[in-house]
């Protein structure tokens, strides 16, 4: 995985301060799950988490952990260097939580060069500083 | 009566428009300023409202050359009224604020104007990213880790649009390949020299499946436009007219807003100088405006001939965001405006055009204008 130039594990930068807003996504990993906010009135899941919930207004909002399943939505290679840290190409996608319609995170696939629209993905976890940075892998076994 | 039928564009001018000019923004502010302002016939004492995107408080370094209180100094006005900001709706939604400000009563001659320096500012910084890394914007923290930039989203939007509607990169080739054939004619583009859909295929990858000639062109350079009282004595038969103006977040509300206060519709325009910071959105205003089918832009610019000049639906006329240069919005609004006015020369759009839509923006920060003579 090291050697991947796809991979980003070594060397990411620009991971946020961390709030109480953005704790829970951004240390879940810790404990191995990706946490997303959760209206507890009705069910929606709201990312990036917010204090509100923008179907019912409800303010009962806690993260929960998701089943860390998702499809790839959309993806790119990026092949500019954006940041003094993290050396192109490497893909970023766009990737859509099972748990809901449009449910979408951006990050990055890992562990692969065969990335499309539709692969079954799952979570893992790149320890960076105090944060576990959630990244996807293609779920083993798909054609 | 709407407020659109209170207020009329009554003069446009511009200033230098390059690549890395490393002039004094204020100086290329100044000098679109004051030719607008004699265009409409004015001298700078009848100006008394001041209206920008994004204005120079607070704002990205380099994403703006001059904010209001730069020009009131810069020019001496006596306001009564202005108004700028980032988060307005989009670059045209400086318009709409103005045409609000003509139709109520607060101005009666508003100097609307958008300084661009990002090509120079790019260049003290040290590359687009070290400028774009001084953005603060705190919902860049859920992408920024991923090493995302701003081409990232234009890359993701195109490449599931490419999914979802079997489109090509060589049909979406044309708005670059037709943005250039127009800029040959236009003396103002930046990039003149005609190019070939193999040109673009064979361009440099940015963000697959986007490339170079996908992305707009940064420049330095400035374009004013006076809104002004429809009844005011200065107002002749060149003044533009706004039809319907629409500030509604997202591009498809925007479009549906612009035509729920008109009796146009899409099947009247005559051209289109719709926002193309990438050419996706691009793609997402004309489907949004209802001037090519869902899904089916990709078949409907195909060979380019119905998007040229002399097509059914001439788009970017003098060369667009893509070869004219990133004026953010007013590069559109002022085409449209010479169009309208039959002053465009090599680039004339034939048969006296009278009925132009601009667009602005993208994702939720959207503005659009029908425009008419």
């Amino acid at each position: 995985m090291g050697s991947d130039p796809r991979t980003l594990a070594s060397s990411r930068v620009a991971i946020p301060a961390l709030t109480d807003r953005n704790t829970p996504f951004w240390t879940g990993g810790a404990n191995g799950e990706l946490l997303i906010a959760h209206c507890q009135t009705c069910g929606w899941w709201l990312h990036p988490p917010l204090p509100v919930c923008r179907r019912c207004r409800g303010r009962d909002i806690r993260p929960e952990a998701v089943s860390g399943l998702g499809t790839v939505w959309s993806f790119t290679v990026n092949r500019y260097q954006w940041s003094p840290g993290l050396t192109p190409p490497y893909v970023i996608a766009e990737v859509e939580l099972a748990e809901q319609n449009g449910l979408r995170l951006l990050t990055s696939i890992v562990d692969t060069d065969e990335v499309s629209i539709g692969l079954q993905v799952r979570v893992q976890f790149e320890a960076a500083g105090d944060a576990w940075v959630p990244v996807f892998r293609p779920v083993s076994g798909q054609p | 009566m709407k407020p659109e039928s209170a207020a009329v564009i009554s003069g446009v001018g511009a200033s230098q428009i390059g690549r890395r000019l490393h002039r004094d923004p204020l100086d290329l502010t100044a000098v679109a300023a004051l030719a607008a302002i004699a265009d409409a016939g004015l001298t700078a004492d009848d100006i008394d409202g001041v209206s920008t995107y994004p204005g120079a408080l607070w704002s990205t370094p380099g994403i703006t050359g001059a904010g209001v209180d730069d020009v009131r100094e810069l020019l001496g006005l006596n306001l009564r009224w202005h108004t700028g900001g980032g988060e307005l709706p989009g670059q045209l939604g400086s318009i709409v604020n103005a045409v609000l400000a003509v139709a109520t009563g607060l101005a009666t001659h508003v100097l609307c104007f958008r300084t661009v320096w990002e090509s120079t500012a790019q260049e003290l910084a040290g590359s687009r990213g070290a400028l774009v890394a001084q953005s603060g914007r705190e919902l860049l923290q859920w992408s920024k880790p991923y090493g995302s930039g701003y081409p990232t989203y234009g890359a993701l939007a195109m490449a599931r649009y490419l999914f979802e509607t079997g489109a090509t990169r060589e049909q979406i080739a044309q708005l670059a390949v037709v943005s250039r054939a127009n800029a040959a004619g236009n003396p103002d583009a930046v990039y003149r020299t005609p190019m070939t859909v193999d040109d673009y295929l064979g361009s440099r990858m940015i963000s697959d499946p986007l490339c170079m000639f996908d992305c707009d062109v940064p420049v330095d350079g400035s374009v004013a436009v006076i809104v002004s009282r429809a009844d005011a004595s200065n107002v002749d038969s060149r003044a533009i007219r706004i039809e319907s103006m629409a500030s509604a977040s997202g591009v498809d509300q925007c479009s549906e807003m612009l035509w729920s206060r008109t009796d146009l519709g899409p099947a009247d325009v005559k051209l289109a100088e719709i926002y193309d910071g990438f050419t996706i959105y691009a793609i997402r205003w004309l489907e949004g405006l209802g001037l090519t089918p869902p899904g089916g832009t990709g078949e409907f610019i195909e060979g380019g001939k119905r998007i040229s000049l002399d097509g059914e639906l001439p788009i970017s006329t003098g060369g667009g965001q893509l070869s004219a240069g990133r004026l953010h919005g007013y590069g559109a609004l002022l085409e449209a405006c010479i169009q309208l006015r039959g002053g465009g020369g090599a680039r004339q759009v034939p048969g006296n055009p009278g009925v132009a839509v601009v667009s602005s923006g993208a994702e939720m920060f959207t503005s659009c204008l029908l425009l008419t003579r």
